[in-house]
């Protein structure tokens, strides 16, 4: 349903802050969200003072650098620190994207670190993806073919037909999309949001798939598809720069087309 | 019906003890940037209102018109009054705003216009369109009457 606040045990307070090092000429405040089950307490936003000219040019650098040397009991994913393993995803700045792409120097201000956006929150930046996860899975996102495959090669693909999954294969799944989509928020126990629909819409264009038309069935309702309202947060935030938005535009052109 | 995502609600701590989870923050302004992409959107819903209420004191001045002098009268005097203007100038300004931002959901529907680029640029095309037809019906109102 539509919200527009947190509820009581989610509101965020103030937390502490922690000052740079004396003498520290290039200071840059990080103001990060920290929500620890242990402690019974809301969710607080630290500050840590940050030296600039001793830490990497990226978010996830100044995150690292807090962790190991501030306050190692700050919790966050990260794993490749290179944008194609989809960890470090969260609103950063007011909007969501990798930590290891942002470039610190493109926020201007003390620079707001906050989980994805309206998930529930395991330990401070680390959001519960486990209903996406359940509803990636429900779209049945790998091949499937009643044919048996040629018994002396693999399935062929045209250059033409390939090029169709071109813009689909790179999602890392890292969810930034689903987390900015203000439909996503209200809906997203029965809305399968941009991410999904987007895995969806790459196995129904793959010419190798002959199962779109119950993929379609699949998707042919009111709120697992058609909860979007082509807001374009999604595409707007991908840090990838894909279209999800196009892609369920695509999707909904088709069960349109199959009508006639 | 019952939101399965509050199942995730609830987890154990480190001592096994149930806990509530926080939601986290997502409230457009304050935690998620107003962008362009969403600040059109909700404008449209908004501006979607607005023209279905303006389409009820249409009716009104109708039905007035087709009652008695008198009835008309009234409508006509209150319409032609500041807050009677002002209502007129937001539902006309929404009017405008709802049918070019129906356009470009059209041309979305069709598969057109999807890239970032595109979608900045109709965006504002939008926006700026909106100023000039609403200018452009009150100036020409305004010179007529």
């Amino acid at each position: 349903m539509v919200e527009f606040a947190l509820p009581a045990n989610s509101r965020v307070g103030e937390g502490r802050s922690f000052a740079a090092p004396a003498g520290t000429t290039r200071v840059k405040r990080f103001s990060v969200y920290r929500w620890n089950p242990d402690d019974g307490q809301n969710p607080r936003l630290d500050h840590f003072d940050i030296d600039l000219d001793a830490c990497g040019p990226m978010v996830l650098d100044a995150l690292i650098k807090i962790k190991n040397e501030v306050d190692s009991t700050l919790t966050f994913r990260r794993s490749c620190r290179e944008g194609i393993c989809g960890s470090c995803a969260m609103n950063i700045d007011g909007s969501n994207t990798l930590a290891c792409l942002k470039p610190i120097e493109d926020i201007k201000g003390a620079a707001r670190i906050l989980p994805l956006p309206h998930m529930a929150v395991i330990k401070d930046l680390i959001p519960d993806l486990s209903q996406i996860y359940a509803q990636l899975r429900s779209i049945e996102p790998w091949l499937k073919a009643d044919t048996p495959p040629p018994p002396d090669a693999e399935r062929l693909q045209s250059p033409e037909e390939r090029k169709k999954l071109d813009g689909m294969w790179e999602c890392i799944l890292c969810f930034c999309c689903t987390t900015s989509c203000p439909s996503y928020w209200w809906n997203g126990d029965r809305y399968l949001g941009p991410a999904v629909l987007l895995a969806a819409y790459r196995f129904i264009a793959d010419s190798r798939d002959e199962a779109a038309g119950e993929r379609l069935d699949a998707l042919e309702d009111p709120f697992k598809l058609y909860r979007c309202h082509t807001i374009l947060n999604c595409t707007q935030t991908c840090p990838k720069g894909l279209n999800p938005a196009k892609a369920i535009g695509e999707i909904k052109q088709l069960l349109v087309e199959r009508r006639t | 019906m019952p939101d399965v995502r509050d199942a995730l609600m609830v987890a154990k701590n480190t001592e096994g003890r149930l806990v509530r989870r926080p939601l986290s923050p997502f409230m457009l302004g304050s935690a998620y940037r107003f962008q362009l992409t969403s600040s059109l959107s909700i404008l449209n819903r908004i501006t979607g209102v607005a023209v279905s209420v303006g389409t009820i004191v249409l009716t009104w001045w109708l039905v007035a018109a087709a009652t008695s002098p008198a009835a008309y009268d009234t409508v006509s005097g209150f319409l032609r009054s500041w807050i009677g203007l002002l209502l007129l100038f937001g539902w006309s300004a929404s009017l405008f705003y709802h049918l070019l931002n129906g356009i470009r959901h059209l041309a979305w529907d069709g598969g057109i216009g999807f890239d970032l680029p595109e979608v900045h640029r109709s965006g504002w095309a939008v926006v700026i369109g909106t100023v000039v037809l609403t200018v452009l019906v009150w100036a020409i109102g305004l010179t007529v009457l």
